[in-house]
């Protein structure tokens, strides 16, 4: 399990603007490209000093190819970049504030103390 | 040696630049009060007469990363451009350029090293709305030069609060110990109770009044023992999931002082969080500017 490739699927997503369309889109291929050709991509290094080692297990690629933030919630991905994320997807379909709040209501089953976030 | 003239620690909220620049049907209800407690407070640094800003915040993965991240960081750059673009997609953020100052980022990162704090640097930082919505509310013109200071509020495991305190009273000193004839204000913003992601995000309030109007009493009062008695790293998750930005008020309580009760304390309850805005004079023996 790695909350760490989860949150850098998330974090290096939603920085780009035309990955950002992609995965709302074809969450699936995203994730599928993504994991092929990202996955294991340091950010502060060149392409051909990649790491080796990095891959999704199945929990984690099924949600995030299912856009189930609930899960990822459930997962350990670092709430912040799920959120600001998912509001970049789908904000535009609600009314103002109406995606946040039913983002609140699908995660209103969780209790204190949330699943650990620490890398 | 320089100055320390005003000490001034707020909440960071990233809608204020929208809300006070909708007109019309955009325009939220509680836009017209929120600019009113901003101006009055922007007054309260206008009236120190600062030189130099030092800017306390922390980066919300936007440079800094899990591949490498540093737990205290201070940019030392001519320059910092700021805001990106997934805070201008959501917040409507403008691009910002802000000026350094190279030689205040010199002598807190030598001095800091040889106090027992081993800050790391950056000599290209490009710097979040942790810094630049405080620059909105109470600098707007943009032109004063500043060090940034981010610290790891953000990525577990984070420093504990004694830590940002004893690098709040770290500051302070560097600060006062500068050989230069300058007038700074050490400004930091942070949150009080605050959900992001979570069940309790975008509420009403705050997801903890209690906490928040505990922690208004901590800070005004500049009770740091008593707030150190309470929070701790596990505790803070209980007021919300984002609340160890809390941590970023307890430095600045630090830089203000055990016992230094604020001149200015002002607060604005609104949807999702607590506004909350403080300013000290530290040197002003009761004459404040």
């Amino acid at each position: 399990m790695s909350k760490y490739l989860l949150n850098k699927f998330l974090f290096t997503v939603d920085r780009d603007a035309d990955l950002v369309e992609r995965y709302r889109e074809d969450p699936r291929g995203t994730v599928t490209a993504w994991e092929a050709e990202h996955a294991n991509r340091i950010l502060g290094c060149h392409s051909c000093e990649s790491s080796t080692w990095l891959r999704f297990d199945d929990v984690e690629r099924e949600a995030l190819a299912t856009h189930d933030y609930p899960k990822l919630f459930e997962l350990g991905a670092h709430p912040f970049l799920t959120l600001t994320l998912f509001i970049a997807m789908f904000e535009r379909d609600y009314e103002p504030l109406g995606f946040q709040l039913e983002y609140a209501r699908r995660l209103a089953h969780m209790r204190l103390p949330y699943p650990d976030i620490a890398t | 040696m320089a100055e320390l003239v005003a000490v001034i620690a707020s909440t960071h909220h990233p809608f204020y630049y929208r809300a006070s620049t909708a007109v019309g049907a955009d325009r939220p209800p509680f836009a017209d009060e929120w600019v009113r407690k901003v101006e009055a407070f922007r007054e309260t640094l206008t009236k120190a007469r600062p030189d130099v800003l030092v800017m306390v915040g922390s980066d919300h993965f936007h440079q800094l990363w899990l591949d490498n991240m540093p737990q205290f960081l201070i940019g030392k750059a001519p320059y910092y451009d700021a805001n990106f673009y997934n805070e201008e997609r959501e917040f409507g953020l403008p691009r910002m350029l802000l000026t350094g100052q190279e030689e205040l980022s010199s002598h807190l990162l030598r001095e800091g090293l040889d106090a027992g704090f081993d800050l790391a640097f950056s000599n290209e930082l490009r710097i979040d709305h942790s810094i630049t919505c405080p620059i909105i509310t109470l600098r707007p013109q943009a032109d004063l030069p500043i060090v940034p200071v981010y610290t790891n509020i953000f990525a577990p495991p984070l420093p504990r609060p004694k830590r940002f305190v004893q690098l709040g009273r770290t500051i302070r000193e560097l600060v006062e110990s500068w050989p230069c004839d300058q007038r700074v204000a050490v400004i930091g913003t942070g949150h009080l109770s605050l959900e992001l992601g979570g069940p309790r995000q975008f509420g009403p309030t705050g997801p903890d009044p209690e906490f928040d109007r505990k922690a208004v009493d901590w800070i005004a009062s500049g009770d740091i023992e008593g707030c150190l008695a309470e929070v701790t790293l596990d505790s803070l998750h209980l007021p919300g999931n984002a609340t160890h930005g809390f941590m970023d008020f307890m430095l600045m309580m630090g830089v203000a002082g055990e016992g230094a009760k604020a001149d200015y304390v002002d607060t604005y309850d609104l949807f999702h969080t607590m506004e909350a805005y403080f300013t000290w004079y530290p040197n002003a023996n009761g004459d404040r500017p």
